[in-house]
């Protein structure tokens, strides 16, 4: 199934308009597509409104008066939570762990991936039951433990603290390694007859088929780490270091803003669009990331 | 634990349906196993090393402290002392952890039904070819991308019972504001409004994958048996959808157990302990009541549940599979 939802999904074709009753159907259809687009509405208005609240001034927004659209929309709000917090930091911080998190990730993921779907081995059974397992087991059952090893290992309030627990994606490997089972075997009996070792095998021949793949991993990888809450929030101290999730719940109950929501929902418009965007230019590997997370 | 293992095609052979489990190995048969010895022996541990020396130190070790944790009684790490089975008994005569179950049960039924009827249906229509299909459906999924985080404290706004817009526009109509997150009385059913909200797109995009699988020769046959659009949706869609559904049906109940950011951003788990979910408690145990011991006995009890809904799903799956 995961294999599936990899491929690009058959796009249907709308069939050519035939009697009358194509006619009535072709009402139906417009007036379906009325309801489905309010109902759309709906499901994007709360994006819609931390936008609208980011823009509205402190006095608007603290009143009980009915607004679509503020009478004076201000930048007031991003300018003053970027003055007062280090936004900016919390943005770049993000953005390493997010990158560089996703980088090593995808390629551990990738090589026990490719291990798993190509290679017998002895406990191959056993470690992959093992890592399966894991998915079953909530961050908050581990948190404590897991907080011990990396105090331990020295990392507390640096990034790597961060970085490190996540780098073992069990649903990466477990997409990779589906994924890769697709791989033709005579693709890599080729390539050893053709005299290559298990390296050159792995990057000249198994990896360039393996394009939509990385496409998937990179983009859940990255959108789990630009989101991710309750670990960073754990291992993260000091108020420089902290990822912007983090920072934005910090804000809810900090005293200082004229106006917390305005300043709240100034970051949260800042920690969305990036992945706004993400999601538009890369909407369809998205979608089928997405989905292959749910068939595992 | 794929859902319908994989399909193997070798020339020659008829197809071969096999658990993921045992892919290679069925391939290997007939793939010429003499290639295959020649291959190094270190391959694949230099391929799989990586993740299994981080599987090692950050999910088993974890783990091993977890259950080691659940049978001491400590405050903090290191100077427990040894209670035996202590926790595990508190567990049956804490009436927190009942409060806290039942939250569970009403936060997962409210949840889980409604997100997947409301997908459903969205995909079925979005399945017809309709002016504007690609951008509702993507409407429909920007939800997803929104972290828990982000999608708590936009919905603290807009219910904020005072200025939020919910209310506002409630009585810009001439209606009473509702208390939303603040009275316990309705604290539950904002949160279940809020998460339903987020996993609508996911229901819809798995049903679509789904629906666009169904050979459409079946449903025109259908039409041309004189079968209503109604009929054709209970007789053949739904039928088709079941295994989409029993997976969808389990992998919802797990994303609600494991609901966390979002309650915990918008409510802390109250008023009072009106939406303390069992995740929330445990959180609650390990860093506000400072009893990890206890905390890592109740979030072994969770793993507990999953683990039971995980091998209710693969029977499920199974079971679909046959019926197929």
């Amino acid at each position: 199934m995961t294999a599936t939802t990899l491929r690009p999904a058959p796009s249907t074709t709308p069939q050519p308009g035939r009697s009358p009753r194509a006619r009535r159907s072709s009402r139906r259809r417009w007036l379906l597509t009325a309801g489905l687009t309010a109902v759309a509405i709906l499901v994007v208005f709360p994006l819609y409104w931390m936008i609208v609240s980011a823009l509205t001034p402190g006095g608007q927004s603290q009143s009980s008066e009915f607004y679509l659209w503020p009478d004076a929309p201000t930048t007031g709000n991003f300018t003053e939570v970027f003055a007062t917090q280090p936004v900016w930091r919390w943005l770049g911080n993000s953005f390493l762990v997010a990158t560089v998190g996703t980088a090593l990730s995808v390629c551990v993921s990738l090589g026990a991936g490719y291990a798993l779907a190509k290679y017998r081995f002895r406990g191959r059974g056993l470690l992959y039951a093992l890592f399966l397992v894991t998915i079953m087991i909530p961050i908050q059952v581990t948190l404590v433990p897991a907080f011990l090893v990396v105090a331990r290992l020295g990392l507390v309030d640096s990034p790597w603290a961060v970085i490190l627990p996540t780098l073992f994606d069990v649903v990466g490997i477990f997409i990779a390694r589906q994924f890769m089972l697709g791989v033709p075997d005579a693709l890599i009996e080729a390539a050893r007859l053709d005299g290559a070792g298990e390296l050159r095998t792995f990057f000249r021949v198994v990896l360039p088929s393996c394009g939509p793949l990385v496409g998937v991993l990179v983009i859940l990888g990255f959108m789990n780490r630009w989101n991710d809450f309750l670990w960073p929030l754990v291992v993260l101290q000091g108020n420089e270091s902290l990822t912007v999730p983090v920072g934005l719940s910090t804000l809810t109950t900090n005293p200082a803003f004229s106006s917390p929501w305005g300043a709240v929902m100034a970051v949260a418009t800042v920690a969305v669009v990036p992945l706004l965007v993400v999601f538009l230019v890369f909407q369809r590997t998205f979608v089928q990331g997405i989905a292959s997370t749910g068939i595992k | 634990m794929s859902p319908h293992g994989e399909t193997l095609t070798v020339p020659g052979t008829p197809t071969v349906v096999t658990d993921p489990g045992s892919g290679p190995a069925a391939r290997s048969t007939s793939a010429g196993t003499t290639t295959r010895r020649r291959r190094a022996r270190w391959a694949p541990y230099l391929f799989v090393g990586p993740a299994g020396l981080l599987f090692l130190a950050f999910s088993l070790v974890p783990i091993v402290i977890a259950v080691a944790l659940s049978f001491q009684d400590t405050a903090t790490l290191g100077d427990g002392a040894w209670v035996g089975a202590d926790n595990y008994r508190t567990m049956l005569s804490d009436p927190l952890l009942r409060t806290a179950l039942l939250n569970t049960l009403v936060f997962t039924v409210g949840t889980v039904p409604t997100a997947m009827a409301i997908g459903l249906a969205l995909a079925v229509a979005l399945n017809r070819p309709l002016p504007g299909r690609g951008l509702l459906r993507a409407l429909f999924f920007v939800p997803m991308v929104a972290a828990g985080v982000v999608v708590g404290v936009i919905m603290s706004w807009i219910f904020n019972p005072d200025y939020g817009v919910a209310n506002n526009a409630l009585r810009a109509v001439g209606l009473d504001g509702l208390p939303w997150l603040t009275s316990p009385r309705t604290a539950m059913m904002t949160l279940v409004l809020v998460v339903v909200w987020t996993r609508i797109g996911f229901c819809m995009v798995i049903y679509l994958g789904a629906l666009q699988s169904i050979p459409s020769e079946l449903r025109e046959a259908a039409a041309i048996d004189g079968a209503s659009r109604w009929q054709r949706f209970r007789r053949l869609t739904v039928p088709m959808l079941a295994p989409t559904t029993s997976i969808l049906l389990i992998l919802n109940v797990v994303f609600s157990l494991q609901a966390f950011d979002v309650i915990y951003v918008m409510t802390g788990g109250g008023p009072g302990f009106s939406t303390t979910v069992l995740i929330q408690y445990v959180f609650r145990s390990a860093f506000g009541d400072a009893r990890m011991g206890y905390a890592a006995a109740l979030g072994l009890l969770l793993v507990l549940i999953l683990l039971v809904f995980t091998l209710l799903r693969q029977r499920a799956t199974k079971k679909a599979e046959e019926l197929l």
